[in-house]
């Protein structure tokens, strides 16, 4: 344990001299594939929300496959699915970026939590009190403002407690980008059981760093909640 | 397009390979989330320290992490034991060790779910049944269990669709499952794209198909509820 330690110390948290491995890799995929889950989600739940059926059925759609099938399978589909298209191969854009494993990772990963967080926002959106909205119409908002000023506000906030929940379960499918070389900490603690045949210590240490990353996490969120759901509380 | 290449008995097998990996580990992760609920309402401190330290690390961890070091390390432990013991070598096959690290994992978030069902089952039942003289055993089988699936069912369904997809892991460990199987098949005839999405459309048509079956469960357990009229 001491020598994979001794070791390994260095690429289970930021970089195997090369590049950036381990735990900055790891938080590096949860970030952005967070960021592009929320920009994408909360357009996406409005849409999910419209009277118009053009506007909400390609959502639930979306929603429904992304949700229904495992991440494995659609990272699978983007890293060694579509890179074997020949349109892909013969158009360099699209080449360069499918090519890196990183680039596939963090698309999968971003579509996948984006359907998740649109299901959220959407059932918090749909929660909002009719008071709320009847009040913002009486005082003559427009639709535009009523989400900018009341819907989106309120709805963001009650959802803290679900969207914590994905973003814990976000950083679990981020072990999956190992199977697609990127070396996060999985990838190291894989590596230094090649090399040692010791399973136990070598998947043990990454296990506790992971439990720490769940942990702080939980703490923030926790405070997040105190500050922002401060409304709630009775 | 619709051609599978002579992959089909394969694919097909490896169908099946998933559904019983994920039956096999819903009945073992129930069992431990009975027994881990039963512990953590239970009156002995210990019984709960255990059960608590189980559901927040297995909680905290992922579950590609617990597989791998499971995966590895049990076959090692055993082969520690049978060693000492003087027996020969038993080999774990990725099924089993697939079913006992899933069924592991899973059982955590089952005692979370059932733990919240027990209680949210009134404390008269219980007492009702006991001083009726039913042993504690029969009392909790006729009364107290289908009470609280009726509470657990949304959480189990919840719980069944993460098992489902959580077997897509195990092709990781070496197991020829659905996703291997449709792989190979990608590899062997350049059609990496329509195998992978042909996995995906396998999964939906499980995970659609099961939903709808615990939406019947869900109906059937809650019988005796009326619903108030809006």
């Amino acid at each position: 344990m001491i020598d994979i330690i001794h070791q390994y110390w260095r690429a289970f948290l930021y970089t195997d001299g090369y590049t950036m491995t381990g735990v900055a890799m790891t938080l590096w995929l949860l970030v952005i594939s967070c960021l592009i889950g929320f920009c994408l989600a909360v357009p996406l739940a409005i849409a999910r929300n419209a009277r118009n059926p053009f506007l909400r059925g390609p959502v639930w759609v979306y929603v429904f496959v992304f949700t229904g099938t495992p991440l494995y399978v659609q990272l699978l589909i983007i890293y060694t699915g579509v890179y074997s298209l020949s349109i892909v191969q013969h158009t360099s854009f699209l080449n360069a970026f499918f090519r890196q494993g990183i680039d596939c990772t963090l698309l999968a990963f971003g579509l996948n939590t984006g359907a998740y967080t649109t299901q959220i926002f959407a059932g918090a959106m749909r929660d909002t009190a009719f008071g709320e909205i009847e009040a913002a119409r009486a005082i003559g908002m427009s639709g535009f403002t009523l989400y900018r000023r009341i819907i989106i506000p309120s709805a963001l906030r009650r959802a803290l407690p679900m969207y914590s929940n994905e973003v814990i379960l976000m950083l679990h499918s981020t072990t999956l980008a190992f199977t697609a070389t990127v070396p996060d900490i999985l990838k190291i603690a894989n590596d230094a059981n090649s090399a040692t045949y010791e399973p136990f210590w070598s998947f043990g240490i990454a296990a506790v760093l992971y439990l720490c990353i769940s942990f702080s996490l939980i703490f923030m969120f926790r405070r997040a909640e105190q500050r922002f759901l401060a409304f709630l509380r009775p | 397009m619709f051609n599978l290449a002579g992959y089909g008995p394969t694919i097909l097998a490896g169908t099946l390979t998933t559904i019983e990996l994920s039956v096999l580990t819903l009945a073992v992760s129930f069992l431990i989330g009975l027994i881990g609920a039963s512990a953590k309402l239970s009156r002995s401190r210990i019984a709960v320290g255990v059960a608590t330290v189980y559901t927040t690390i297995i909680r905290g961890v992922p579950d590609l992490v617990l597989m791998l070091l499971l995966f590895y390390s049990l076959q090692i432990w055993l082969n520690d034991l049978t060693d000492a013991l003087g027996l020969d070598q038993i080999n774990l096959d990725p099924f089993t060790s697939g079913v006992i690290t899933l069924g592991f994992i899973y059982g955590a978030y089952f005692t979370e779910t059932f733990r919240g069902a027990l209680m949210a089952v009134p404390r008269g039942q219980m007492e009702a049944a006991r001083s009726f003289g039913m042993r504690r055993f029969y009392a909790f089988r006729r009364i107290l269990f289908p009470q609280m699936m009726r509470y657990a069912l949304p959480g189990l369904a919840n719980n069944w669709q993460v098992i489902l997809k959580a077997t897509a892991l195990v092709s990781i460990i070496g197991l020829s499952d659905i996703i291997k199987a449709t792989q190979d098949a990608g590899k062997a005839t350049f059609r990496a794209f329509f195998f992978s999405v042909l996995a995906a459309v396998v999964y939906l048509v499980l995970t659609t198909a099961t939903n709808g079956i615990l939406l019947m469960l869900e109906r059937r357990y809650a019988i005796g509820v009326r619903k108030p009229a809006l």
